[in-house]
Order: structure tokens, then C-alpha cells, then sequence
């Protein structure tokens, strides 16, 4: 194909375009893709995640600069969420990257995360092996947020970075429970902030504690920078490439690691697939509506309205 | 599969006016229509928000400009894009303008030019009549 | 102000009337289902001395002259001396601009205010590629000290005061006038005038930026310092309310962040060390006269009562003239429309008459062709006669502050002085104005009024005549002023000619040294001076600043 010899060669219209179409669910961008598979791989992928306002993409432009500096290319996906409501998205991330865009060696796409199933981190997933297949030696994911969709585009990064702001005590606690165990680097931003001692406290003591899990050996290093004023960038960078080359010097990790990132990879894409493809069909079918009266008059229960149209459409589709 | 072709925007402040509140509540009413907007900030060349359009795959460039010099830069853009095979990408202008630029304009390129007073449902109904998301 | 028994009297006969009131309207309805103002402020059919009972004339009211000030600054306001009548005005090259200057000091206009173009106010010269296109079109083009002695050539800058709008560069532009007086034997001592360098409202509203919040609050703290010690005539901020405004805030918005940014600079200049009172009568304000006539009045006398509040229970000022909140008022460039243009007279001269019930100490009045293009010479004499027949025709300037008193205006000074100051202990809880710009914390809840307002206008709950309401299907173009298309070329060869013609070395030489400079913490306004003598041009400088303090670019907040 044409376009994949395009995108190889980090033709930026042609790499824009095929990003669109994974986003758009565009069936050829799927076959596009498949061809793009095997110059994937060499790229290293970083995520940046953390609450809106801890200064995330100023993070990342700041180490795009540095990036740049020492003479890497670098992809920029900067994930913001759908408007609930409407649908739509205002996609801000790229204002505080902008000076960046002249610069051939970097490409800077706004992603929205777009509905609830999977589509933020199936249209991301792909659009990191489009930047991959490009040749950027780097690729930034930044995603806004502390839950499990985080969890997810994680999954995909070979270093993940969480971003914290000083005072932020509860969120501290509410972070526990999914990014710990994620988080590669934690980053206090805006660290000339008050409180800044005390979120390195609590974070390093939240590291203590959950010790056993760091049986590989990498204990996650708590760092502070003030992105604005390109201050710990450096040092933040230095902590990334330990980080690359701690994975690279551990055989057994790293092929845990391929592993991991396979399976959650694949199992995401199938999730998806029967979203897709099995609940909309459903959902869009006379029967669902239905079973929805009937759930309100109190002639089914949910329960069972769900079990028997899933099995009916499972049966129907294996037949 | 189902596609689902989104109109894709780029809201952009060519120039070195601050005069952004039209920008951005033109950014929010495009959201509240169900498009994605990228907004490029303010202060850029036209060389700027032209790539960035480009990186972005947008269907179409709103500008806006207050300060009087939209003859130079809206039309820059135009050209820009042009060199770059991206004249695909609808360009249209909002601001404030002497009536007899809105028609040099769009000799320039410039598909349609709102001035003030246009009420955003009209911009927004423009937008879904003459652009189509994703080229098709 | 009242007594027990007649308030109570007064209730029962509201109660009466509220019920007659509500009768007539089972018969005929209200013409519309919610009163409020531009800003959105619920209003009420009938405001009575209920509504004041709590007020204490002498310690909220008082009078003209006397603290808090909510009827004046003067004991005599306008009947001792008229308001100043400023018009604003800048375009195409310097000396374009001084031949504007020197029209207007024949019509015996005593001050000056200057227009820069928009590469001029962003610290660009004009040969920049960020220039292009804009050379002179919103205002005049100064890139040298060389400008600004054309600019002010054969002006008589010892009697009149001069006004710069300008900010992110403000320390560099008033270098130049400064240098300019100097050159032609002036002291700095005895010049007058205002430069705007107002960066917070920049931060919030108007977006001319060049620098971060933190250093750019370190040169603005340096002028001040300068000021006072060496250039005691001048005013070195006017604390500036008009574009945040005109960003699309309310009206309280408008007076409370206006008023927290005034903080923000008492207390940069308390820690450098100036005694309050040295400073504090040097600063001025500026606010945006907008269509709501009483909510525009009150937030000025409420503005009024609040500074002097502030100044003297918070900072314990001591001198009185520190307690005044003097201001410039400037009509609503917002609340013109391009369509039917000649109606912008009219809603200018509602304006200006607000101002003045509100007691300004100067005005610009728009013109009608103001929201189209740079006024031209027939526009700008309309405006500047739209003051002299309210000053000298209307009658309003015969008392003191004739609307005190008012059930509603006292009610609503009362109101918005609250709401103002609500925001201010938001904004002091975040730790203070430069904290809640790096939170954004201002430009989102302007970007939310600015919404609003618009989605009110488009479903016409807001009324805007001849935009949403009786609208003209064929419009009548008014005659435009073009500026020369030329003038950047021309200009970009006398930059060329001016830095040909210049000791490069020694220009050089003191960039250098201002770099040092800007990395200590020494006042940088003599070593600004200096290198503008010796003619290095205004973004030589600015490139120090953006290379020293780092480049602030838009947070793109919606």
C-alpha cells in the first residue's frame, strides 16, 4: 500500500489522516494498521497522567524541548475528554506545545477520548504505532485523569509518569488505589508550591508500603520540577532513560513486560470489537427496546432481560 | 464497524491581537455542537497555524482577527495551505472588518467571513451545511 | 437613615402596593419574565428605604472629599474643575501621529494619550516576522528612541501630560519619553503622565504578554520604585478594569479584579520596601463605562468606597491622598455594533453620562466608527463634543454625585461592593492575584460571563439594537480611515537606517549589561534608559527580558 509507505517515511499528512481515520473508525485505517504492524516496536512510549491543572503538557513540552535538544524526534498524543453532553471536545493540551509545531522533528496530535468503550485507549493504542511506524523515537501520551482509563493507556507506555501538584492530601489517598502500582516516576510539579514537602512524604511513604510490588527492583523515584520554569526537566529525563535502561537489562521483565502489553493489548482490542460491533447491534435492536418496557412494567427483571438477550445474540452470531 | 466521521476544527489566532473572546466562544459553541475543536492560543504566524492544522487532520480553520491586520494574514493562510496540497482544509474568518475587505477576502480563499453580531448558531449551521468532516 | 416607626409605616404601605402591583399584572403581564442587568443582576420592580435601612450615611455614604468617598474624591468634584477630556489616539508612523498630537493641543486639549500599534505594545519591532501586517494599524509605530522624538517633536512636554498605553514594555516606552525630555533639556522631574503597565488585567483580559507573572510584577515593581524616587509627576501604573471588561466580565467581576490586582501591586512594592504613602497616591485606576446605566454608577462609587476601605484598614495608609481611588473612564468599546453604527453615538453618550454620575476624572468617549477601524478626524470631534454637551449643556455636573441617595444606586453600591469583595477573599485565599492567574482562576469566570452573555444574546433575552433586534436589511457604509499599506516597508528602512547609524559597540555593550542586570536585582530602569540612548531599539531590549526571564505564552483557557 502507498499510505503505508507514507507513513513510513513520516509523511505528516499522511500520518494526520490515518490518525483520523482510527478515530473515525474508518474500515481501512484497520487494514492500514495491520500493514503497519511490523515497523512498530522502536519507538519509546511515555505517559503522562495526573488531575487536570497539574501542568501535564507544559511537562511535556518542556521535555520535547530537551528532547529535541539532545537531537530525538518526538510524537505528542494529548488526550482530552468528550463533552458528555454534546459530544464534542475543546482539545486545549496543544496551546502550551504550539511552539513546537515548526519543528518537523516533532508531531503534536489532540486526541478526544470520545464515548465509553475502550474508544480512548483502542484509537490512542493505534495512533502510538502510527507515530512508532513514523520513526519518532519517542512518543508522549497525555491523558487527563486518576481512574482506570489511565490504567489502560498505561498499559502501553514503556515509562509512565504521574504528575501531582503540592496539597493535593485527598487526591493523594484516591490515587492509591490504581496508579501506584502503575506509576514508573512520580513527578511533583509546581513544586515551588506550598506543601510541597509534605506530597513527597506522603508519596514516598505510599511507596514504603507497597514495597513487595517492586520485586523487579525499580523503585519509583519521586521527583520535583516546575515545568514552567524548565526546572527539573533535566533531571526528570535523566530518571526516564535509568528507568529504559533498567527495563532493557532485565531479560526476564522485559519479555513480562511484552507479554503484558500483548495480552492487554489484544484483550482491549476484542473488548472493543464486541462493543463495537455486538453491543451497538444489540442496543440498536426492537428487542432491546422492549425488554426496556418490560423492565419498567415490572414484566422482567433486569437480570434476566440481560441474560437472555445476550445468549440470543451470542447463539445468533456463532450460528 | 460503524464509522463515525466528527468535524474536526481549528480555532486560530493569527497575529499579535488578544482580543480572544470571540475565539473562544466560538471554541465552545463548536463544542457544544458536537465538534472537536484545537485551539491554537494566541500570537501565531500563519506558517504556525497552518501546521498545526495539518498535524491536527482538521476539516476546516476558523481565524479570528480584531486588530486590522487580517488582509495580510488570512490570506497568508490560504496560501500556505496551498503549498502545502492542504487547500482541502475550509478556512473562513471572524472579526471585526471593513466592508469592503469581506470581498477581497474571499477572492483570497476565505470560504465565508462572519463579523460581529452573527449569532453562533448561524456559525454553527454554516459549518455542518459546508464542511464535511473527513473530506467525504 | 430612617427611623423605626416610619419604616415600618413604609413596609405596610410596599406590602399595599406590591399587592396593587401584582393585580395589574393578572390583567397584563410583565413585559418580560425576568428584569435584570447586563451583568445579569436580577433587578427588582420597586426599590424603597427597605432597601437602605442599613445604611449609615456618614460612615458609607458621607461626603465628597471624605472617607470612604462613595460621592467623590474632591469636596468639590465638578464644580470646582470639569473632568479631564482625554481622547485616545495613535496611527501609521510617529510622525503621522504628531501631526494628530499637535490638531488636537490647538483645540486645547491639555493631555495626551497615545496609541502604540500592536507589534509596539508586544515589545516586536517592525522588521520582526511576528510583525507582519500590522504595522501601524491600531496605533503608532515605535521601535526607537528615534520614534519617539518624532513623536513628540514640538510638543510641549513640560505642560502637558502624556498617557501610554502600553504594558509588557512599559518600562522601555517610558525610558524613551524620559530620554526624550532629557535630550531636549527637560528634567525627568518635572514630566507628567501615566503609563498603563498594568501586566495582571494583561494575564486575565487583554493578553498583551511578554514575560511571566513573577518578573514581569518585578519590572512593573521597578518602575514604581523609579517613579517615586526620581520621577515624582508620574503615574506608574493605571490599575486597569476596561479590558477585563471588555474580555466579557460582569460588572462585579470588573471592579473586584481591578481592585485585586491593585492589591497585588501594594504589596510588590510593601515588600520591596516603599513606605505605602510614598507610592500609593501615584497609583491611578481605569474602568470600562458600559450600557447598564445605575449597575455602571454604582460599581464606581462602590469602587470608590472599596479602595479607600482597602488602602487604609488593610495597608494603613495614612496620607489621604493614598485612600483615593482616582480613575479614567473609557466608554464601552464592547457595546458598540458595526451594524447601524450612527446608534454608538447615542450608546457612547449614556455611557459617558454613567461615568460621570459615577465621577470619573477623565474620559475617553468612543467613537462611532471606533469598532470598525482608528477614528477618523469627523468620528473622534463627535466623541470629543458628546462630553463637552454633557459637561456644559445636560446639567449633571451643577451637583455633587446627584444620584446618592437613590434607593436602587445606594442599594446596589451596597450590593456589588459585597459581591467585589467576596471574590477579593476568594482571590486571597488562593494567596493573592499572580496565584489565581497561574490557576487560571480570573480568566475562567470571565470566559463563563463572556459565554453566557453571548448564548443571551442569541436566544434574545439581551437586547442589542440593530444586532438582534430592529435589524436593517441594507446597511449604509460610513467612510473608514485606511492606513497606508506602505508604511511597513518605509518604516522597516528607517529601522535599518536608525541602527546603521547608531555605535553598534556601544549598543552591544549595554544589552549586555542589562542582562547582567536582569539577573540581580537592581532597579533596571537607569540601565534601560541608557540603552535606549543609545538608540538599541524596543525589542533588543524585550529579547534580553524573553531571554532572561523566560517567555509567557497563552495558558488557552476557555
Amino acid at each position: 500500500m502507498e499510505i503505508v509507505q507514507k507513513i513510513k517515511t513520516g509523511d505528516i499528512r499522511a500520518v494526520a489522516r490515518l490518525i483520523r481515520d482510527i478515530d473515525d473508525n474508518i474500515p481501512e485505517a484497520r487494514e492500514v494498521l495491520k500493514e503497519l504492524y511490523s515497523a512498530t516496536g522502536n519507538a519509546y512510549v511515555i505517559g503522562v497522567t495526573g488531575a487536570p491543572g497539574v501542568g501535564k503538557s507544559t511537562l511535556v513540552d518542556q521535555m520535547v524541548s530537551h528532547l529535541r535538544k539532545s537531537g530525538k524526534t518526538v510524537g505528542v498524543l494529548a488526550v482530552d475528554p468528550t463533552s458528555p453532553f454534546s459530544g464534542g471536545a475543546i482539545l486545549g493540551d496543544r496551546v502550551r506545545m504550539q511552539r513546537h509545531s515548526m519543528d518537523e522533528g516533532v508531531f503534536i496530535r489532540s486526541m478526544a477520548t470520545r464515548g465509553a468503550f475502550g474508544g480512548l485507549t483502542q484509537s490512542t493504542r493505534s495512533a502510538i504505532d502510527v507515530l512508532d511506524a513514523m520513526g519518532k523515537d519517542y512518543v508522549i501520551v497525555e491523558t487527563v485523569g486518576v481512574g482506570q482509563d489511565e490504567v489502560d493507556i498505561v498499559r502501553s507506555s514503556d515509562t509512565t509518569l504521574i504528575v501531582l501538584v503540592p496539597g493535593m492530601g485527598d487526591d493523594v489517598q484516591a490515587l492509591k488505589a490504581g496508579i501506584l502500582e502503575v506509576g514508573d516516576i512520580f513527578v511533583i510539579n509546581k513544586s515551588d508550591r506550598e506543601g510541597v514537602d509534605k506530597t513527597v512524604g506522603d508519596i514516598r511513604l505510599m511507596i514504603e508500603m507497597g514495597e513487595k510490588r517492586y520485586k523487579d527492583g525499580w523503585r519509583p523515584p519521586i521527583l520535583t520540577t516546575q515545568a514552567a520554569f524548565d526546572k527539573g526537566i533535566r533531571e526528570l529525563l535523566d530518571e526516564i532513560e535509568k528507568h529504559r535502561l533498567h527495563l532493557l537489562s532485565n531479560k526476564t521483565m522485559l519479555s513480562k513486560l511484552r507479554y503484558e502489553k500483548a495480552k492487554s493489548d489484544l484483550s482491549e482490542m476484542i473488548k472493543d470489537k464486541i462493543a463495537k460491533e455486538i453491543f451497538i447491534d444489540i442496543t440498536s435492536s426492537g428487542e432491546f427496546e422492549e425488554a426496556i418496557k418490560s423492565i419498567i412494567d415490572k414484566k422482567i427483571d433486569p437480570y434476566t432481560a440481560c441474560d437472555k438477550i445476550v445468549s440470543a445474540k451470542l447463539k445468533s452470531n456463532i450460528r | 464497524m460503524n464509522k463515525e466521521r466528527r468535524v474536526r476544527v481549528l480555532v486560530a489566532k493569527p497575529g499579535l491581537d488578544g482580543h480572544d473572546r470571540g475565539a473562544r466562544i466560538i471554541a465552545r459553541a463548536y463544542r457544544d455542537a458536537g465538534f472537536e475543536v484545537v485551539y491554537s492560543g494566541l500570537h501565531q504566524t500563519p506558517e504556525e497555524v497552518v501546521q498545526a492544522a495539518i498535524q491536527e487532520d482538521v476539516d476546516m480553520i476558523g481565524l479570528s482577527s480584531l486588530a486590522g491586520a487580517h488582509m495580510y494574514l488570512f490570506p497568508r493562510v490560504v496560501e500556505l495551505l496551498k503549498e502545502k496540497n492542504a487547500d482541502d482544509i475550509v478556512v473562513c474568518g471572524g472579526g471585526i472588518f471593513p466592508e469592503e475587505d469581506i470581498p477581497k477576502l474571499k477572492n483570497a480563499g476565505i470560504k465565508e467571513v462572519f463579523t460581529p453580531g452573527t449569532p453562533l448558531t448561524e456559525i454553527v449551521n454554516w459549518v455542518k451545511e459546508n464542511v464535511n468532516p473527513g473530506g467525504v | 437613615m430612617f427611623n423605626k416607626k416610619s419604616l415600618e409605616d413604609i413596609a405596610d404601605e410596599e406590602k399595599k402596593w406590591q399587592k396593587l402591583f401584582n393585580e395589574y399584572t393578572l390583567k397584563a403581564p410583565e413585559r418580560l419574565k425576568r428584569f435584570s442587568t447586563v451583568s445579569d443582576r436580577p433587578i427588582k420592580n420597586i426599590y424603597t428605604p427597605l432597601d437602605i435601612d442599613d445604611l449609615d450615611y456618614s460612615k458609607e455614604t458621607a461626603f465628597p472629599g471624605i472617607y470612604p468617598f462613595t460621592r467623590g474624591v474632591q469636596p468639590t468634584m465638578y464644580r470646582g474643575r470639569l473632568w479631564t477630556m482625554r481622547m485616545f489616539a495613535g496611527l501609521g508612523s510617529a510622525k503621522d501621529t504628531n501631526e494628530r498630537f499637535h490638531l488636537l493641543v490647538n483645540e486645547g486639549q491639555t493631555g495626551l494619550s497615545t496609541a502604540f500599534d500592536m507589534p509596539t505594545l508586544m515589545g516586536y519591532d517592525t522588521d520582526s516576522p511576528r510583525s507582519r501586517g500590522e504595522c501601524g494599524k491600531c496605533g503608532v509605530a515605535i521601535d526607537s528612541l528615534k520614534d519617539m522624538e518624532i513623536l513628540f517633536a514640538g510638543l510641549p512636554i513640560d505642560k502637558i501630560t502624556t498617557s501610554m498605553t502600553i504594558n509588557p514594555p512599559a518600562s522601555i516606552l517610558w525610558a524613551m519619553y524620559i530620554a526624550m525630555a532629557e535630550n531636549r533639556g527637560i528634567d525627568r522631574r518635572i514630566i507628567g503622565g501615566t503609563i498603563q503597565n498594568d501586566m495582571l488585567k494583561e494575564f486575565i483580559a487583554q493578553k498583551t504578554f511578554m514575560c511571566p507573572p513573577k518578573p514581569s510584577m518585578r519590572l512593573i515593581t521597578d518602575t514604581v520604585e523609579f517613579g517615586t524616587k526620581e520621577v515624582p509627576r508620574w503615574n506608574t501604573i493605571s490599575i486597569s478594569g476596561y479590558h477585563i471588561r471588555e474580555a466579557g466580565s460582569t460588572a462585579v467581576q470588573e471592579l473586584a479584579f481591578t481592585l485585586a490586582d491593585g492589591i497585588a501591586y501594594v504589596e510588590a512594592a510593601l515588600e520591596r520596601g516603599l513606605d505605602v504613602d510614598a507610592f500609593a497616591p501615584r497609583l491611578s485606576f481605569f474602568f470600562n463605562s458600559h450600557l447598564d446605566f445605575f449597575e455602571e454608577i454604582a460599581k464606581f462609587r462602590a469602587a470608590r468606597r472599596m479602595w479607600s476601605r482597602i488602602m487604609k484598614e488593610r495597608f494603613k495608609a495614612k496620607d489621604e491622598r493614598s485612600l483615593w481611588l482616582r480613575f479614567h473612564t473609557q466608554t464601552a468599546g464592547c457595546s458598540l455594533t458595526a451594524q447601524q453604527p450612527y446608534n454608538n453615538v447615542i450608546r457612547t453618550s449614556l455611557e459617558a453620562l454613567a461615568a460621570v454620575l459615577g465621577g470619573t476624572q477623565s474620559l475617553h468617549t468612543n467613537s462611532l466608527d471606533e469598532v470598525l477601524a482608528i477614528p477618523t478626524e469627523e468620528a473622534a470631534t463627535i466623541a470629543l463634543r458628546t462630553q463637552q454637551i454633557i459637561a456644559e449643556e445636560s446639567g449633571v455636573a451643577n451637583t455633587i454625585d446627584p444620584l446618592g441617595g437613590s434607593f436602587f444606586v445606594e442599594r446596589l453600591t451596597t450590593d456589588m461592593e459585597e459581591e467585589a469583595f467576596e471574590y477579593i477573599k476568594k482571590i486571597d485565599d488562593m494567596g493573592g492575584m499572580v496565584a489565581a492567574i497561574e490557576r487560571n482562576y480570573p480568566q475562567m469566570e470571565i470566559a463563563d460571563a463572556a459565554y453566557q452573555y453571548q448564548l443571551q444574546v442569541d436566544s434574545q433575552e439581551k437586547t442589542v439594537v440593530g444586532v438582534n433586534k430592529y435589524v436593517n436589511e441594507e446597511e449604509i457604509p460610513i467612510e473608514i480611515l485606511q492606513i497606508d499599506e506602505e508604511l511597513e516597508e518605509k518604516q522597516i528602512k528607517w529601522l535599518n537606517e536608525v541602527k546603521e547609524n547608531r555605535d553598534n559597540n556601544k549598543v552591544k555593550e549595554v544589552l549586555e549589561k542589562l542582562g547582567e542586570a536582569s539577573q540581580g536585582n537592581s532597579n533596571l530602569m537607569p540601565v534601560i534608559i541608557e540603552a535606549v540612548k543609545a538608540y538599541a531599539t524596543e525589542q533588543e531590549i524585550t529579547d534580553v527580558f524573553r531571554d532572561v526571564f523566560g517567555v509567557y505564552r497563552d495558558p488557552g483557557v476557555y
